[in-house]
């Protein structure tokens, strides 16, 4: 993500002293608590003046929208998170995740005009899961039943992104390490679909699915996963991606080496 | 004292959940319906029926991935998955047996891994959700990999002002 910010021109600044957001394990258990904790955060931008956050995990994305959601529609909450936190939120912060950012920020044009290697071979598709989208209304990103910013992205970079009807689906990413057995379920039919669709491999931009896809499809079929950054960085040219793709559990390597891509 | 459908819908604070009428949208596209001992539009019929115990102690809330497919289609705008939200926190609150007792172990390590470093510090977490639900020894192959790999890293940074995450716990708890 840094370094494809760099490279797009893209100026990145931490979020000063940030804390977890709470995830899955503080919106299904304390609603409170959920709004909160991304609340932390997003009154810690608000001081710079930065008008754009971006958020490049979907769970965190989901969480910061969702939070604002709130707070935007109910005044005793938002008094309430101020009191605790000892700040004003003032609904200034944008919150944004990267797809959106390069796609509408950056545009297709100007990204297509950096790429040194085109991605000729690569048969991606692309796939959202489930919070960088839903619900629309708290998200406000994309097309929510059939999104196509990735798609656009990867034809720019020179893949040839497969359709299929799977963009949305959900991997299971919270039951990931207690019900593991439903998440292999869910990401073996993932991997089956995308075969069927004629992919050599899958390019998302969550990095729970990622890891999902990453480490649960079974012997049945896995393909490749990429977090779609690191093939903008492929086909940028930019040095360093084989020291990220060796950190996979499914090695793209091969795939990308009978392609000439490495 | 307000009966078991009243709770919910003030609770959940938007469109009552009797507005369902059972098109089963939301079953139909559940990604993990295939797994629940209920599915998501029985337990709204069994929320009017004043089924609370069944419902608290059921496997379906803690299954619930939060996909929010459910909510992004039902033709009546019931937010059923702010619903299955509400209902862990009651089951919770009620300390009812859980249908899914890992699954709530999990949360737990979770979270109180943020309480002590306001960040996800991943052995530690893994290792307190490992010691509390009993179930040392699945993915100790992937997570040794990883670790190998660098994608798990033993020291990660944490928060500095541990004090004001605290006070966060601290309001919110109940």
């Amino acid at each position: 993500m840094k370094a494809v910010s760099r490279a797009l021109g893209i100026e990145l600044q931490e979020v000063d002293d940030w804390s977890c957001c709470g995830a899955s394990s503080a919106h299904m258990t304390n609603f409170k608590l959920s709004v909160a904790l991304p609340a932390r955060n997003i009154i810690a931008a608000q001081k710079d003046n930065n008008r754009d956050m971006m958020v490049p995990c979907a769970a965190c994305f989901n969480r910061f929208k969702s939070a604002q959601y709130h707070l935007e529609g109910d005044d005793a909450l938002k008094a309430e998170v101020e009191g605790i936190i000892g700040a004003k939120y003032d609904a200034s912060v944008s919150v944004r995740n990267p797809i959106d950012i390069i796609y509408n920020y950056v545009g297709l044009e100007e990204l297509g005009k950096t790429v040194t290697r085109k991605l000729d071979g690569l048969k991606p598709v692309s796939y959202y899961g489930c919070l960088l989208l839903r619900p629309p209304e708290v998200c406000q990103f994309d097309d929510y039943e059939n999104p196509y910013m990735m798609d656009g992205i990867m034809s720019v970079l020179g893949a040839n992104a497969r359709n299929w009807s799977c963009k949305t689906d959900c991997c299971g990413g919270s039951l990931t390490l207690t019900n593991t057995q439903i998440v292999v379920h869910l990401v073996d039919k993932l991997m089956m679909m995308a075969t069927e669709a004629g992919a050599n491999c899958i390019v998302t931009a969550c990095p729970i699915c990622f890891a999902n896809l990453d480490t649960r499809a079974s012997e049945k079929g896995r393909l490749p996963a990429f977090y779609f950054t690191e093939l903008i960085a492929l086909a940028l040219g930019l040095k360093g991606t084989e020291e990220w793709f060796k950190m996979h559990n499914v090695d793209p390597r091969p795939l990308l080496a009978s392609l000439g891509l490495l | 004292m307000s009966s078991f459908l009243e709770e919910v819908n003030n609770r959940i604070g938007g469109v009552p959940i009797q507005s369902c009428y059972h098109c089963r949208k939301c079953t139909a596209g559940c990604p993990v319906a295939f797994a629940m001992d209920y599915n998501p539009n029985t337990v709204i019929k069994m929320i009017q029926m004043g089924m609370r115990d069944k419902v608290l102690g059921s496997s379906t809330i803690w299954l619930c991935a939060s996909c929010e497919t459910c909510v992004t289609r039902c033709p009546n705008e019931v937010d059923i998955a702010r619903m299955m939200d509400t209902l862990r926190e009651m089951a919770i609150e009620t300390g009812v047996s859980v249908g899914e007792k890992n699954i709530v172990k999990f949360h737990e390590a979770f979270l109180s891994n943020i309480k002590m470093g306001g960040r996800i510090n991943e052995p530690t977490m893994l290792v307190h959700y490992k010691l509390k639900s009993g179930d040392l020894f699945s993915d100790m192959g992937l997570g040794l990999s990883m670790f190998m790999k660098g994608k798990i890293k033993p020291i990660s940074p944490r928060t500095k002002d541990m004090e004001s995450v605290r006070k966060i716990f601290k309001s919110t708890g109940k």
